[in-house]
């Protein structure tokens, strides 16, 4: 597990390997502060181009548009890479902004990691 | 509110009196705050906080929390340009069912006058203990009490004036990242109006209708004759109206 990287209010992102795809785990609020945080955070993981990128948000209580900006730049970068990039464990208040901004049908979006895995 | 040992309700938040003289209320809560974004949870906070106490249902709490927040997002951005000194307000004001009205002192409760109280929702404990204390509902006195039937959010700003027009939100078919503030703003809220502040900067003015039914209280006790009447006009909005029964 690599060190957590800290935001400006606390949040935190957790990357791991895990059978064979890279987990990355905010935990904590992902607004206007946190969000560069996460950015950075997915750009060192993405500059390895895993086959699989999974982003683990069953700890991210809440997200505004600059949290929804920077995984869409995400995605960006795994179909320019060719991999795939998976959205896990979304809080209600999180997929329903996903919804609002009807991303929810762009992204691939499953209930929980191990879903995530075969997804 | 189990705090509460006189088994009354919540006072409303306070305001200044205004009808009297003619004037507008003024607003029930008025937060100035600077544009860093360290205090956007803060603002959030509070936003859901006094929703909350004003009657909404859960859902749109944390749609006007989202929308304030994505306001402030696009002043500290674009009309403040990240600098994180400049002052930005946000005020909250009720609207309706004796709120914000000429005569009612804009939310103040004048029990002389109207006996009026607000619970506290849907966990509205009184008025069920008082119920169940003397099978007649509850705590005597109060004659009807309700919250209010919309809530206005006005959030201004001392920024470069740009043409209230040219704020639209942005294709959804194109997908890219950033351009979604606006969009949210207008599909959480009911009302959403931008327009140049005086003597500068910018004032957004946001209206919020609650459709949480059978908060009116009569006698002290929740009475389930349905909803008041919403005085904004607006689109039924995102809103599901959960919650509202007391117990």
């Amino acid at each position: 597990m690599a060190d957590p990287r800290k935001g400006g209010e606390g949040m935190t992102v957790r990357s791991e390997q895990r059978e064979g795809a890279i987990f990355v785990a905010p935990v904590g609020d992902v607004d206007l502060t946190a969000s560069p945080v996460l950015r950075n955070e997915l750009k060192r993981v993405q500059a390895g181009r895993p086959e699989r990128l999974v982003i683990d948000l069953s700890q991210v209580p809440y997200m505004d548009s600059s949290g929804v900006a920077t995984l869409v730049e995400a995605m960006q970068v795994s179909r320019k890479n060719g991999s795939k990039l998976v959205l896990c464990g979304m809080q209600s208040k999180v997929k329903s902004i996903f919804e609002i901004a009807r991303l929810d049908t762009v992204f691939t979006i499953v209930p929980d990691a191990a879903s995530a895995m075969t997804s | 509110m189990p705090n509460d040992p006189a088994h009354t309700h919540d006072r409303p938040i306070a305001s200044p009196a205004s009808g009297e003289s003619g004037r507008p209320a003024g607003p029930s809560i008025r937060l100035e705050i600077r544009s860093n974004p360290l205090f956007l949870s803060a603002a959030r906070e509070m936003i859901a906080a006094a929703t909350r106490r004003l009657g909404f249902a859960e859902e749109a709490c944390s749609q006007m929390a989202l929308a304030v927040d994505e306001a402030l997002c696009n002043i500290i951005r674009h009309g403040y340009n990240r600098d994180p000194a400049r002052p930005i307000w946000i005020s909250l004001y009720p609207q309706g069912n004796g709120w914000g009205e000429a005569g009612r002192g804009g939310g103040v409760q004048d029990p002389a006058l109207s006996g009026e109280t607000v619970c506290s929702g849907s966990s509205c404990s009184p008025c069920r203990a008082g119920r169940a204390s003397d099978g007649n509902g509850g705590a005597g006195g109060a004659a009807i009490s309700t919250h209010p039937a919309s809530l206005r959010i006005v959030i201004e700003d001392e920024a470069i004036q740009v043409d209230p027009a040219v704020i639209k939100s942005r294709d959804l078919q194109e997908i890219r990242p950033g351009g979604l503030g606006v969009h949210i703003i207008k599909s959480v809220m009911d009302e959403v109006k931008y327009e140049h502040r005086q003597p500068k900067g910018m004032r957004l003015t946001m209206t919020k209708v609650r459709r949480d039914p059978a908060h009116i209280h009569r006698d002290g006790y929740c009475d389930s004759a349905g909803p008041p009447a919403p005085i904004v006009g607006g689109s039924a909005g995102d809103e599901t109206g959960s919650g509202g029964t007391h117990g």
